[in-house]
């Protein structure tokens, strides 16, 4: 029975996209907490629903998170809400607790989103010089992380296990291997990356994570082919 | 000095008064080390080496960098005073969605309005009135987007307004006549001490992005 209704489990909603990463941070999070009971909404974001713009109308867009009723956007956000709320002995911080240690984790969060993730996807949408750019940033920027990971001396970000800065950086385990193979480069290699490298293989083995929510390579792959063609000539002319 | 904390900034930076307003609400008491941007200190180098950018509180010799961030350390360190953030779990998530909204929307649209011209410009403008109304809406008859008290989405958007005159001469329009109520919040946090003495002067930053602009050839 459940003491307290504000927590209960059938109360939660997830709008998602099959191939966002951003959406699956919220699953997995979702998921250490021990919340598995919950209905999934999958939104065609190249053809909106209705749902979407009244959940989500600042930006329209997937994961939307509605506990009780209640909407809720972007995806570093909801894990910290969800962190918040479900907090007890069965279900592990995702977050440190020690104020310096979580202004270090939303940093690198944030820096996962701005250089990681984007650098990559200029990557993913560019060609001939501009990807060679785009490359270089996208180097650059795994250069730091592979640093961090490096500095903190465990196997993963959030120490003996994962935690919310191994779920914001987890596309990097399964989705930048499809977008360089898209892309036809190589980046995050062994060699240049013996950590990070290493972390790929023991996220996606965690049991928390074992290929859970993750979208099927080969379409993975079709879909990313398919968004390379829409956006090469679109970024071609925005930079 | 509460142990020990610096803040490397920039006097015309809407992020670094972000920091300054927090401090000043909380009544920190702080080292001001002000960074020549076109020359940057060993400190500013050392402090922040993955983005070399102000600004940097460092508390007990260690740093924290991007401004919501520095923000929300210090409304989680001085913890019993001037809280910024909410308590509930929902309207924190509000709180961080809206600040966030400053942050992607306002941002990026400020700078177009002193950075471009012609019809990017017009884009510019019609981009930032569109983000200071959805704003405006979210405040709504509140007195402060943190309700009866000055709150972190308050914090996050106010260090704008010092640069509402270099927007409004830039790119020809007046943010009063699309979003008076805005206005009215702005001049009631003002009114506040830790405000006021926290923004910069707005002339002086306008003669300032003159400069830049003649510098990098945005006239």
């Amino acid at each position: 029975m459940e003491k307290n209704n504000k927590n209960n489990k059938e109360n939660v909603k997830v709008v998602g996209f099959w191939v966002s990463p951003f959406v699956h941070r919220v699953r997995w999070a979702l998921k250490m907490k021990g919340i598995k009971k919950y209905e999934y909404i999958e939104e065609d974001i190249y053809n909106k629903s209705s749902l979407l713009s009244e959940i989500n109308p600042v930006y329209g867009k997937v994961p939307v998170l509605v506990h009780n009723g209640k909407p809720l956007s972007e995806s570093s956000i909801i894990l910290e809400y969800i962190d918040q709320v479900w907090n007890d002995d069965f279900a592990p911080p995702l977050l440190p607790r020690d104020p310096y240690q979580r202004a270090q984790t939303r940093f690198w969060a944030k820096f996962a989103d701005q250089k990681v993730l984007e650098s990559a996807w200029m990557v993913l949408c560019s060609e001939g010089e501009k990807q060679e750019r785009a490359v270089k940033e996208a180097t650059e920027a795994l250069e730091k992380l592979e640093e961090k990971l490096k500095s903190g001396n465990s196997i993963f970000f959030g120490g003996d296990t994962i935690g919310y800065l191994d779920l914001m950086i987890g596309f990097v385990s399964y989705l930048y291997p499809v977008w360089e193979e898209v892309a036809s480069v190589k980046i995050l290699d062994a060699l240049k990356f013996p950590a990070l490298v290493a972390w790929q293989s023991n996220f996606l083995n965690h049991e928390l994570i074992a290929g859970e929510y993750l979208p099927p390579r080969a379409e993975a792959v079709a879909y990313f082919r398919w968004r390379r063609s829409e956006l090469i000539p679109v970024y071609n002319r925005m930079y | 000095m509460a142990d020990g904390v610096v803040l490397l900034d920039a006097y015309f930076s809407m992020f670094g008064m972000r920091a300054r307003l927090a401090l000043a609400e909380k009544g920190i008491e702080y080292e001001y080390k002000e960074e020549n941007l076109g020359d940057k200190s060993p400190v500013l180098l050392q402090m922040n080496p993955v983005h070399k950018k102000i600004p940097v509180l460092i508390h007990n010799g260690k740093p924290v960098c991007e401004s919501l961030i520095i923000v929300q350390y210090i409304d989680e360190v001085w913890k019993d005073k001037s809280p910024l953030l909410p308590s509930d779990p929902y309207q924190r998530a509000q709180a961080r969605f809206w600040a966030d909204f400053v942050d992607k929307k306002v941002n990026d649209a400020g700078r177009r309005l002193w950075t471009t011209k012609g019809d990017e410009l017009e884009t510019a403008k019609k981009d930032f009135i569109e983000a200071l109304k959805l704003l405006e809406a979210e405040l709504g008859e509140k007195p402060y987007f943190g309700g009866e008290n000055f709150g972190f989405v308050d914090v996050a958007l106010v260090t704008y307004s010092s640069w509402f005159y270099t927007y409004e001469t830039c790119g020809n329009f007046s943010v009063e006549e699309h979003c008076p109520k805005l206005m009215e919040w702005v001049k009631r946090c003002m009114e506040k001490e830790s405000v006021s003495k926290s923004l910069a002067d707005p002339k002086k930053i306008y003669d300032f992005v003159l400069f830049l602009k003649k510098k990098h050839g945005f006239e």
